[in-house]
């Protein structure tokens, strides 16, 4: 029985392995052996395709721009939903529970909904093709899902601790800062986690709202893939290359990963 | 927990409020006003009622593509809750093997919508693609790009390897919440393995599978990216889900009353559905 059970996550695995495995083979071979031959393994092995990504700027500076506005959304949505998750957590207010689900609608919200009214206007205040305006239309899924995550780990968190904190003579901002903040870091970096991931991970939002300079990776991949031939080996790297953040995010998260998807609610 | 009455929360709030109305509020009006009108352009307006929204709601092409993203909604939530909770079940419970699980089945879920699409065509291309190929070789006449069936296929396997982790992560952590004395107690019992599950281990992932459902019909009624990039939505229209349609409607044909009406009662659709999920969970939290 104890073997058995080793067999359906290993074999799941493997099955979410194979596609990246196959997208990593194509990235190290040439374009004459990708279109003329099917190889399981690179047959000649070569590390142009990387090449060209690291010395051509369009390719490079699509990175740091994605990580750019990444970075950006992920810093406003936390530092937004941290105090109004304390206050959805701790207090009860007019239209409390109203606004906590109008929040939740936004990130129910079908983007393609929002692509064409979102490119009139952030064209009309000036904002079309900055980092800025990625960052700020990726709010409006990220900070309702931020708010819901913390405010779960906030209500995890007994009263007690704010009211001994009072009686100490704390004031409200000290005590946020100094005891409240450092008791939910756990559910801090979850949070930063999911914005970073659904930020990273979006592209009609951020496609529509750049043209040149603030232009994401994955778009960069979308234009090279229809203009400038098939040149299936470059894509398949840039493809790879844009996994590694996601690895490393995930590798610091590791321990919490389990609890943070419940989203402290568990 | 008791809360307090206290009104000043409401400045705590205020950041959030702010920043998400001028992303939803502003937007939305945008869509609100194309709905109900016709425009040429320049800011002209001709007020047009509820004729786009009757265009919309009497129109085969509206018909056919909610249909689909029915039928394909209702299909990845049947096959990655069930098997979600398999792979949670089976998962290990401590030492080395837990981290390795929980990183590598995580993989999927960071890598932007685009690429995955991108990796799946690689990847099941009949000529290079190690599916396709295989399954060529095996004796099926398998092509995703000429053939509806194949392209369903194709499409709803991509949708459980990219998220059927989810699922996987949040039954997990249900499983991991439960104390190890229910567990002697139900051996104690003699109970059997099917009775702990559906007495003891079911109870208990209630509250995250209500989560994995939401988030799972959300994401999957509005995905976009990733069947654009693997199929462009064909063969025809074979896999033109709602969003797909909406945006060829609003860019591609310029149509913009018909999309925009089409825009709000898809939106419609899919808080309505939320609110009866939002309803019952919050109803569930309240009784625990």
């Amino acid at each position: 029985m104890k073997k058995v059970k080793w067999i359906v996550p290993t074999i799941y695995i493997i099955f979410l392995m194979l596609p990246i495995y196959w997208l990593l083979n194509m990235s190290f071979k040439t374009t004459t052996e990708i279109i003329n031959t099917y190889t399981l393994w690179p047959k000649e092995f070569t590390l142009e395709n990387y090449k060209t990504i690291f010395t051509d700027s369009t390719w490079y500076t699509g990175y740091l721009n994605s990580i750019y506005y990444v970075v950006m959304n992920t810093v406003i949505s936390v530092a937004a939903a941290l105090p109004a998750a304390y206050a959805f957590s701790r207090y009860k207010f007019l239209g409390d529970k109203h606004l906590f689900f109008w929040l939740l609608t936004n990130r129910m919200a079908p983007p393609a909904v929002f692509a064409l009214p979102f490119f009139q206007f952030y064209s009309s205040i000036n904002l079309f093709d900055t980092h800025v305006a990625v960052a700020l239309a990726h709010c409006l899924f990220n900070i309702p899902l931020a708010v819901w995550i913390l405010e779960g780990f906030m209500s995890a968190v007994p009263k007690e601790l704010d009211e001994t904190a009072y009686v100490d003579g704390y004031s409200f901002w000290r005590f946020f800062l100094k005891i409240f903040i450092p008791t939910i870091t756990a559910g801090i970096g979850i949070t930063m986690f999911f914005c970073f991931m659904f930020s990273w991970v979006e592209l009609l939002l951020a496609k529509t709202l750049t043209a040149v300079a603030a232009k994401p990776i994955a778009a960069t991949m979308t234009r090279t893939a229809s203009t400038s031939g098939y040149e299936l080996g470059l894509l398949a790297a840039a493809g790879s290359l844009t996994i590694i953040p996601g690895a490393i995010v995930i590798y610091f998260v590791r321990n919490y990963i389990a609890k943070g998807f419940a989203l402290g609610r568990v | 927990m008791n809360k307090t009455i206290n009104q000043k929360a409401w400045f705590f709030v205020i950041p959030v409020f702010v920043l998400v109305a001028f992303n939803a509020v502003i937007p939305l009006m945008t869509v609100v006003n194309y709905a109900f009108q016709e425009t040429f352009g320049n800011n002209v307006f001709m007020w047009e009622g509820t004729r786009w929204f009757k265009q919309i709601m009497l129109s085969e092409r509206f018909h056919a593509s909610l249909g689909r993203q029915f039928l394909f909604t209702f299909i990845i939530l049947f096959i990655q809750i069930p098997l979600g909770i398999a792979i949670a079940l089976s998962m290990p419970k401590e030492g080395m093997g837990v981290p390795v699980c929980l990183v590598l089945m995580s993989m999927p879920l960071l890598i932007p919508w685009n690429v995955v699409g991108a990796m799946w065509n690689i990847f099941a291309l009949p000529d290079i693609g190690f599916l396709g190929h295989s399954l060529n070789a095996l004796g099926f006449d398998y092509n995703f790009t000429q053939q509806i069936g194949d392209a369903w296929f194709t499409t709803i396997l991509m949708d459980v390897w990219h998220w059927t982790s989810l699922v996987v992560l949040l039954s997990y952590a249900g499983l991991q919440s439960i104390q190890p004395a229910y567990y002697q107690a139900a051996e104690i019992d003699g109970a059997s393995r099917w009775a702990v599950f559906t007495k003891i281990e079911l109870p208990k992932m209630k509250k995250v599978l209500t989560i994995a459902i939401l988030l799972r019909f959300m994401d999957s009624f509005m995905i976009y990216t990733e069947p654009f990039v693997l199929t462009g939505g064909g063969p025809g229209n074979a896999t033109a889900f709602l969003s797909i349609d909406l945006v060829k409607m609003a860019l591609g044909q310029f149509d913009l009353g018909p999309a925009a009406a089409m825009s709000l009662i898809y939106f419609f659709i899919v808080l309505l559905v939320c609110w009866v999920f939002y309803t019952l969970m919050m109803r569930n939290e309240g009784n625990q």
